[in-house]
């Protein structure tokens, strides 16, 4: 089976670029699932659904996405294997632009979109700066000046990466995304002992442990304080 | 460079010898003031475990990033532009398997091909093939050569080198910028010389176009419709490195078309067309019909339906004049 992360800013565009490009894989008779990660809530897993597509969800509720994601995907991958897809793509959401869910020699896909601004690109960390393809979306409502300034900026932040123009209402672009997911000779049956390409943000305050209470005493653990006299 | 010779590199040199590599420190938050005489390996060392933590700061990455960044740079600046003077498509299949029936198609620079068809019949699928520079491996099996030949790679992966700028009729400017500095934003990364005499040409050109002029601090979110339709033809004829400007229809209020369609003529682009306004239509020196996902007939426009054009263009001229005087608080009278 191979296994591709798909993550990208909420609203970017994943799930429509997804939905797209399976269609695409499907005509190649390629048996492609889904894993979608989410924090609060999601029913992408219902769009999935009525597309035929198998479907997992998995929600993080309290807990940091990430973290969340990390000690879950042995146990999808595992599900994957057992089902016998030829691909397995887990979708999960950036929510702190510091997150990067990406596994060392697993393809990562970025998913942004133009209308984030041309100063996204410098602002998200390793999900961006990091992944092997990035792929812009809602190019069509945007002018040829600005995809072309927000391309080159995703160039410069990652000059590694292939970059592909998709659009997820039309599907235009989704059917040459589909031919760099799946590589025949790349098959993958588990994901122990392997490494994340960044580690995930730290936090252990008391605030992880529950506490609501606000002032200096009840703040204790991983604590940063502001720079108040600095003139940032 | 491997992350070893890399590493021994001092900043300094390396900004003097590639310039443009200030923008990799700018784009990744990495600050060179001070820190000039370091070498690479010191400048990242000066980071200890804690801050690279904190700036989610690989290092390994960025020496191969920087490393592959300063490469494309280099084949950017130091490549001959390579001029794309026809792009042939080369049949393949319709949704049914059934093979095209126009033998090949050459278009060559400085030509309009109109691309006409109802919706879902494939157009998106013909543009696609041609951006993606097809070689039998989508799902209509065309090929797609440039100049006559087999294309180079490049034009399927690299930004810089873009095969094709599109213009469409539901294109927004997002962006909190006058004018000049938008194209200024634009030539910058497009990393064109003589920057001061390119935008000024951009604007005077987007000004010819419109019918209402415009000044370089005109905000672009403040622009009519066919002033952000005038601008982002001229952007892309005088800036967009594409050779070819794939346009999805374009409206008929506040630009004049036909100029607009000679300005990008003029500036040596290949122009495709998908419409269904006969005018512009017309205009095209030939049109492709799609049906069912294929291409179904080339047609070169006739002598007969350019007198067509003639009359039809006349009959616009009169409702457009209709329009302003609407507009101008007149009576409608007999023109």
């Amino acid at each position: 089976m191979n296994l591709v992360t798909i993550s990208g800013p909420p609203s970017s565009g994943k799930t429509a670029v997804i939905l797209k490009t399976i269609d695409a894989l499907k005509k190649r008779g390629l048996k492609t699932a889904v894993a979608k990660f989410d924090c609060l809530y999601t029913d992408d897993d219902r769009l999935y659904e009525k597309a035929g597509i198998p479907v997992k969800k998995g929600l993080s509720g309290a807990l940091c996405p990430d973290h969340y994601f990390i000690s879950n995907i042995e146990e999808v991958v595992k599900w994957g294997v057992e089902e016998g897809f030829d691909l397995l793509v887990s979708e999960s959401a950036g929510l702190c632009n510091r997150c990067s869910p990406y596994v060392k020699g697993i393809r990562a896909v970025c998913v942004i979109d133009n209308l984030s601004g041309i100063n996204t690109p410098k602002k998200i960390g390793p999900m961006l700066k990091s992944a092997d393809i990035v792929v812009i979306t809602k190019g069509d409502i945007v002018s040829q000046a600005e995809r072309e300034v927000f391309a080159s900026r995703v160039n410069t932040v990652n000059p590694g990466a292939v970059i592909l123009h998709v659009n997820g209402l039309t599907g235009q672009g989704s059917y040459e995304l589909s031919t760099l997911l799946f590589d025949e000779s790349e098959g993958m049956e588990t994901l122990v002992g392997r490494e994340l390409r960044f580690p995930m943000p730290s936090a252990l305050c008391s605030y992880c442990l529950g506490e609501t209470r606000i002032g200096e005493k009840y703040q204790m653990g991983n604590v940063r304080k502001m720079d108040m006299e600095g003139k940032n | 460079m491997n992350a070893q010779t890399m590493g021994r590199k001092n900043l300094k040199d390396l900004l003097e010898r590639y310039p443009f590599a200030s923008s990799y420190f700018k784009d990744n938050n990495l600050p060179l003031e001070g820190n000039r005489d370091l070498t690479l390996e010191e400048y990242f060392g000066q980071f200890d475990e804690e801050a690279r933590e904190e700036r989610a700061l690989d290092v390994d990455l960025h020496y191969r990033q920087l490393g592959e960044f300063i490469k494309q740079m280099n084949a950017f600046l130091g490549h001959e532009e390579d001029r794309v003077q026809t792009v042939t498509i080369l049949p393949g299949t319709d949704k049914s398997g059934k093979g095209e029936e126009f033998g090949e198609l050459t278009i060559a620079q400085g030509e309009i091909v109109c691309i006409v068809g109802p919706t879902g019949s494939g157009k998106s699928r013909l543009l696609g093939d041609i951006e993606w520079v097809a070689q039998g491996d989508t799902p209509t099996s065309r090929r797609i050569l440039i100049n006559g030949e087999k294309p180079d790679r490049k034009w399927r992966f690299s930004t810089k080198d873009k095969l094709v700028a599109q213009i469409s009729q539901n294109m927004n400017f997002v962006m909190d910028l006058t004018v000049y500095e938008f194209v200024e934003l634009h030539a910058e990364s497009r990393m064109v010389e003589n920057r001061g005499e390119t935008i000024g040409r951009i604007i005077e050109s987007a000004n010819a176009l419109a019918g209402e002029r415009f000044t370089p601090e005109t905000p672009i979110t403040s622009l009519s419709g066919g002033q952000s339709r005038a601008l982002m033809i001229a952007d892309t004829a005088i800036l967009s490195k594409s050779p070819i400007i794939l346009i999805d229809e374009i409206e008929n209020a506040g630009i004049d078309r036909k100029q607009a369609l000679d300005l990008l003529l003029s500036e040596e682009k290949l122009v495709l067309m998908a419409t269904h306004d006969p005018i512009l239509a017309l205009m095209g020196d030939r049109r492709i019909v799609i049906k069912n996902g294929g291409i179904h007939r080339v047609i070169e426009t006739t002598e007969e339906e350019r007198e067509i054009l003639s009359t039809l263009e006349e009959m616009d001229r009169k409702l457009l004049a209709y329009r302003s005087k609407l507009r101008n608080g007149e009576i409608i009278g007999k023109l």
